[in-house]
């Protein structure tokens, strides 16, 4: 990618990234030196197989964890060293989060589960606005009438896009979807990944990881990580290993 | 966030687990319960003291003469000496400002009541003033107290207790009839309320009461004083005509003497005076004022041990209530080990609620929520639990102490600071044992919450 413009901040810049767990005696070191930019409006696949680092470095975007060492900045913040309240009210305002096993809260109505992060917001909507707004959001995933509905009583497309729901209830710039479709048959998992393709095409920065090809396919930029680093080309050969496994 | 959607929440999930919170919050009810059914029946055995000592005459202080001490003769019991005066108490009722009623108190026994063909010895036969009743609180069922214009002229007018009603006029109105104190014939102007028993099991309605100065002149041969121990005592008021300079040549005269009637008394001698003070918390205030007085009527040196007694009935009241109060203290200090133990068991559910919902926690922190936001959340939690089992207790305790009541008969007075001190506690109570699970909460790792199942 290359930025022309100086007036246009990345969205997201990863400056020399490194993570390393301490277990016991050893440093194990899991993203080694990690540098990498991502513009608005992209749609990112994060590849990559298991225990390569992509998980962490989309924990480390999505500011749930920090990074030992380097410079993380969110739409020009600084974030990796940003106080934890600083963080948290990225997470909420700018941030939306779609899971593999969807994260909804059991025993809650489709629609409470969309409007929880709203508690966290600071400005002060009313119950109804808040309604208002968890109303208008199922509505663009399709189940306005699941609305009263738990998620014992939905299937998982439909939890699914009650998730991705519950990640717009903010408008956040940018979602971090987790193997969204890691839990889902093959027809749902098109319905919801073109649900992706809609919200890049209105101008959320979609940001997926993923081991499919498949899925990975339907992103227009694919970034393959192995052993905590960033490699070259579309498909690695370990990752076809793994898609083969399967 | 918002305390209200807080406060939803969490209603909303201890509501997931009816049992369990049920079960959480019992420690709590029945803690609660017992302090408000322990406060309750403290308060009402006070209260039963407080009205008992009120029947009595509830700031009534009695002062009786000292016991004779003179060399070479044997020492004898309180009240025996001869150191109180009438004049005494008028300056009693002159010269102490927290004094309200006074009465002098001649006491007389041994003397029949003669009434037709009956005859009746009461047991208590007493020469006061009017403000006697006042003090002790005592009414008049019937006709009227005698007056202190008929205490002036030592008039043979009486009052009588409802026993003595019984027994020498069959229950009906005595009103105007002529009763016979020994030799001696009275009219009856009033009955007295009857009071029943006194604590000590004596019958307070049989009684006379007479003015005191008829049962000192008429009725009672009284010692006279002597130069050695009687009251020669220093005029207080300078304008005395009998008083030449503050010498005092004889004892000093009382009004009682010293209006114009047929022939002056010259007998000083009181069995006791008794006198109120003007309020409860002025009780203390009155008594050294009228000590200090008498000490100095009485011309005692710093080194003179008091010639006279003050009895005073609150001592007697504070008795009665500091071991009521050891009682209901000790029987609280039960109750707050319950209720610490309800504190525990509010922790522990807690702590495993916590560990139950780590997943939700990671959510709620993935969508932004803050670690005082969770903090919050299950703090607010713990306290709505503890507060629920608050005010069960509260309406629990209340049916208890009512059911004994009603079984029991015990005095029960329902106290408003005990239930404001138990919402408080309850509340407290859940914030100081919530506060671990809850702090744990907040310290969560996210990551780790969310990989938690």
């Amino acid at each position: 990618m290359n930025n022309t413009t100086t007036e246009t901040t990345p969205l997201i810049k990863l400056e020399n990234i490194s993570k390393s767990y301490f277990l016991g005696e050893f440093d194990v070191p899991v993203l080694k030196n990690i540098s990498l930019t991502i513009e608005k409006g992209e749609y990112v696949a994060l590849m990559g197989a298991s225990g390569s680092g992509k998980s962490t470095l989309m924990n480390i975007l999505g500011c749930l964890d920090r990074p030992t060492s380097g410079d993380y900045y969110f739409e020009g913040q600084e974030l990796g060293r940003a106080s934890g309240d600083a963080r948290a009210l990225v997470r909420n305002r700018k941030i939306g989060f779609v899971f593999q096993n969807f994260n909804l809260l059991p025993r809650t109505t489709a629609l409470d589960n969309v409007i929880m992060p709203l508690a966290y917001t600071a400005d002060n909507l009313s119950t109804a606005e808040c309604r208002q707004r968890g109303l208008k959001a199922l509505e663009e995933v399709g189940i306005l009438e699941r609305a009263k509905h738990h998620p014992g009583q939905l299937s998982g497309g439909q939890q699914q896009r009650v998730a991705i729901a519950r990640a717009l209830i903010n408008n956040p710039p940018v979602i971090f979807a987790d193997e969204p479709t890691g839990n889902l048959d093959s027809k749902t998992s098109i319905e919801v990944m073109e649900m992706f393709n809609k919200l890049n095409a209105a101008g959320i920065t979609v940001i997926l990881v993923t081991h499919s090809d498949e899925i990975a396919s339907f992103a227009k930029r694919t970034i393959c990580m192995s052993d905590g680093e960033i490699v070259p080309g579309l498909f690695s050969h370990n990752l076809k290993q793994s898609e083969v496994k399967k | 966030m918002k305390i209200k959607t807080t406060l939803k929440m969490s209603i909303l999930s201890l509501g997931r687990n009816p049992t369990r919170t049920m079960l959480t919050t019992l420690g709590i009810v029945i803690g609660i319960g017992a302090v408000i059914t322990m406060m309750e029946i403290g308060n009402g055995s006070k209260n039963s003291i407080r009205s008992t000592i009120e029947k009595m005459g509830a700031n009534s202080i009695m002062i009786m003469p000292g016991s004779m001490r003179a060399p070479g003769t044997p020492r004898t019991e309180t009240g025996s000496a001869v150191t109180l005066s009438a004049s005494d108490a008028e300056a009693i009722g002159r010269e102490c400002p927290s004094v309200g009623a006074y009465s002098p108190v001649v006491r007389s026994s041994g003397k029949q009541l003669i009434f037709g063909n009956l005859t009746w010895m009461p047991s208590s036969m007493y020469g006061v003033a009017p403000a006697y009743l006042e003090i002790r609180n005592w009414k008049i069922a019937e006709g009227r107290c005698f007056t202190d214009r008929e205490v002036d002229s030592n008039s043979r007018v009486c009052v009588i207790g409802t026993t003595i009603v019984k027994e020498l006029f069959n229950n009906s109105s005595p009103i105007g009839s002529e009763l016979r104190i020994g030799d001696v014939s009275f009219e009856v102007v009033g009955v007295l309320q009857s009071k029943g028993a006194n604590m000590i099991g004596m019958d307070e309605d049989d009684i006379v009461m007479t003015p005191w100065t008829t049962m000192q002149m008429r009725l009672t041969g009284l010692k006279m004083g002597n130069a050695t121990n009687t009251s020669s005592t220093v005029s207080s008021y300078p304008g005395d005509r009998f008083v030449v300079s503050g010498v005092a040549l004889y004892p000093e005269q009382d009004s009682s003497m010293t209006r114009d009637k047929l022939f002056y008394s010259r007998f000083s001698q009181l069995n006791q005076i008794v006198f109120s003070a003007v309020s409860t918390d002025k009780v203390d205030q009155a008594l050294q004022e009228v000590s200090e007085l008498l000490r100095r009527r009485h011309r005692l040196g710093v080194e003179k041990e008091d010639d006279f007694s003050i009895r005073n009935s609150a001592d007697f009241m504070n008795m009665l209530n500091s071991t009521s109060t050891l009682m209901t203290n000790l029987l609280l200090g039960v109750a707050l080990i319950s209720l610490i133990v309800g504190g525990v068991g509010i922790m522990n559910i807690m702590l495993v609620s916590v560990t139950e919902r780590t997943h939700e926690i990671g959510l709620r922190m993935a969508v932004g929520a803050r670690s005082r936001d969770i903090l919050l959340q299950f703090l607010i939690e713990s306290t709505v639990l503890c507060l629920a089992g608050g005010i069960l207790g509260i309406i629990l305790g209340h049916g208890a102490s009512k059911f004994i009541e009603y079984v029991a008969k015990w005095p029960i007075e329902s106290s408003p600071s005990a239930v404001i001190a138990a919402v408080a506690v309850s509340a407290g109570v859940g914030i100081l044992f919530g506060f671990y699970p809850a702090w744990k909460a907040s310290k969560l790792d996210p990551i780790e919450a969310l990989r938690y199942e």
